[in-house]
């Protein structure tokens, strides 16, 4: 259609077109009306720029990512070394480890994985597979979706109330793992819903005309299926767990020189309570914020390990139906 | 064994086997719905002790000094409970963010979705969406031990503690929220409505701003409602870089405390349950908790009313 059209001015908007060989030779000067084409060079011009403007935007975002690793990689280096990861906390920054702390998270995640995620994958079955499309579906929905827009801080009050004051568990790793399950528990439960929507409807039909009952096909059919989807969102709402410093500080988790924790029931320090208290004593200490940045490589790698992990389990086990 | 007793054995078995079947079909829904209701029971749970413990606390205090009070320091011999100091802290530490989030996270959000290659796109697009992996202790850290230096050689005037940096490095935080929230809003406007246009002669730009953004409005706007509420609830970047000054100031080069700093500070210092200022903590989480959640019931009816246009 193009070639059989006349000469002219050529495609006004599409200045970068190459010239075919059996075009005719461009008209130029004063053939072509100035105001309409000044205009349209000027419209092009504002796209380019706003192009431009809008990838260095782009590009600023980015970059803050890059400037933040690199300062917190210069602020760590020569404190991060193996005497640093398995010491005890100490004044001495030459002295200070962070097992305890370390100790603290791992202990943290032992108690707020199981809980969050038995929790969370069977509140997302009960909706995806039991609720029905009723009042209460709709209810129970609205009211997650509410939960999961709470501030941390808030969930920090909560565990203060039921689980430090209540239930008497202070500040025990206990009262911060369910707290932690707690303020996750949103997040795993609607990728959990997500990956069980995603199942086939075939999968279902097939067990059932094998004769399966509804928990078996369940059981058997859609919960294995939905596992990969299911696992990554869960690796994801751990590793936001484990970042969480709020609710902890506000549960009462205590200052600085905690001895490495032996129970469930002992009192701890976790990583990110950690950077928070050296963040702020780095106005008495100079060297506490080299201690805080060393830290922050370390929850970093731990955060980056999970992730890499969640992205191997959807590339690995993610099937396409 | 006789034959006789064999089938009758096989059958008891078959028999136990369906009757722990059908007891446990009966049983799994109830289970689940217990399951279900703990984040009912969460909600709930949040509600009660936030009004249980600001109900104590209003006792104390009359809703007007707290509420209309310009005066904060819980722990002065005479202690004044008045939340506005709190208010205008956390107002203006998300309004500063909201002024670096909003015109980066917009405008990133185009250019992945209306500029950029496809290839392009998917490099960038998960590396800022690890910008909103990293812990917001993190981003305290960086406030203080970094934005803050470095602004402070330009403004001379700053103190160590301020509003202005965290409030910045808050916008940095929420720039993935902004992006990939208003970047869906847009990849969701029909591609159709984008091709007319182009058909028409129109640039990218102006499809951007004349199609795809006014079709999209409601879920961008969502995106920004919803990035206030995170700045609003956000407390770490604040509690370490903004400082704990309960004065009542609009100085952002000056420390200022948000509602969330005020309860991470009130609950790691010494708060000796059942005295007024520990009550008062709920009476500001109770505040916090209202204003984020007409926030997220904003947004979700904003983007719901989006859903539907198409």
């Amino acid at each position: 259609m193009m070639e059989s059209h006349p000469a002219g001015p050529l495609h006004p908007g599409r200045p970068d077109r190459p010239v075919r060989p059996d075009e005719p030779p461009r008209v130029r000067g004063p053939a072509r009306p100035a105001g309409p084409d000044r205009r349209l060079r000027v419209r092009l011009a504002l796209n380019r720029t706003a192009k431009a403007l809008f990838l260095l935007s782009t590009a600023f975002a980015l970059s803050v990512l890059a400037v933040l690793i690199a300062q917190i990689a210069v602020q760590s280096r020569g404190w991060l070394d193996w005497p640093f990861l398995t010491g005890q906390l100490s004044l001495d920054p030459e002295r200070a480890g962070i097992l305890g702390a370390i100790t603290g998270s791992l202990g943290l995640m032992l108690v707020m994985m199981p809980v969050s995620f038995a929790l969370g994958v069977a509140t997302a079955v009960y909706l995806e597979e039991y609720a029905g499309q009723g009042r209460l579906k709709s209810f129970i929905q609205t009211n997650i979706s509410n939960l999961a827009g709470v501030p941390s801080v808030i969930f920090g009050l909560l565990g203060l109330t039921v689980f430090n004051r209540l239930l008497g568990l202070g500040s025990s790793i206990l009262a911060g793992g369910l707290t932690l399950s707690l303020l996750v528990l949103p997040i795993v439960v609607v990728s959990s819903q997500e990956a069980i929507r995603a199942v086939p409807g075939f999968l279902r039909e097939a067990a059932y005309a094998a004769g399966a009952t509804k928990w078996q096909t369940v059981r058997r059919a859609v919960l294995p299926a939905a596992m990969p989807g299911i696992l990554t969102g869960f690796i994801l709402a751990v590793s936001r767990a484990i970042g969480e410093t709020a609710p902890l500080v506000v549960l009462g988790v205590p200052v600085l020189l905690m001895p490495i924790p032996d129970s469930l029931f002992d009192d701890f320090t976790a990583l990110p309570v950690q950077i928070y208290y050296w963040t702020l004593d780095a106005v008495l200490v100079k060297e506490y914020a080299n201690l805080a940045a060393a830290t922050i490589v370390v929850l970093l790698a731990l955060l980056f390990l999970l992730n890499a992990a969640a992205i191997l389990i959807r590339g690995k086990y993610q099937k396409r139906y | 064994m006789t034959m006789n007793g064999s089938a009758n054995t096989r059958d008891l078995i078959l028999r136990r086997f369906a009757r722990d079947r059908r007891r446990g079909e009966r049983l799994v829904p109830g289970l689940l719905f217990l399951a279900a209701s703990v984040s009912v029971l969460t909600t709930a749970g949040i509600v009660l002790i936030l009004l249980v413990d600001s109900l104590m606390f209003f006792r104390r205090v009359s809703v007007f000094a707290f509420f209309g009070g310009t005066e904060l320091a819980p722990l002065a011999p005479e202690p004044k409970f008045g939340i506005l100091p709190l208010l205008v802290g956390t107002l203006s530490t998300s309004l500063i963010a909201m002024a670096v989030a909003v015109p980066v996270g917009l405008t990133a959000a185009v250019y992945l979705n209306e500029y950029a290659p496809e290839r392009v796109r998917g490099v960038l697009k998960p590396v800022l969406e690890a910008l909103a992996g990293i812990p917001t202790i993190v981003y305290g850290f960086f406030a203080y031990s970094f934005v803050t230096p470095l602004l402070a050689r330009l403004i001379p005037a700053l103190e160590a503690k301020n509003a202005l940096s965290p409030g910045i490095v808050m916008g940095f935080m929420i720039i993935p929220l902004v992006a990939s929230l208003s970047g869906d809003a847009m990849s969701a406007v029909p591609s159709a409505l984008r091709e007319g246009a182009l058909a028409l002669g129109a640039t990218r730009l102006e499809v951007t701003f004349r199609v795809v953004m006014p079709a999209a409005l409601s879920g961008i706007i969502a995106s920004f409602v919803l990035a206030v509420s995170r700045a609003v609830g956000e407390t770490m970047i604040v509690a370490i870089a903004a400082g704990s000054n309960k004065t009542l100031t609009f100085d952002i080069t000056g420390s200022m405390q948000t509602m969330t700093a005020y309860i991470v500070e009130f609950t790691s210092g010494d708060a000796a349950s059942g005295t007024t200022g520990y009550y008062s903590l709920y009476a500001v989480g109770f505040t916090l908790f209202v204003f984020t959640l007409l926030m997220n019931m904003a947004a979700r009816s904003l983007s719901r009313r989006f859903r539907e246009a198409f």
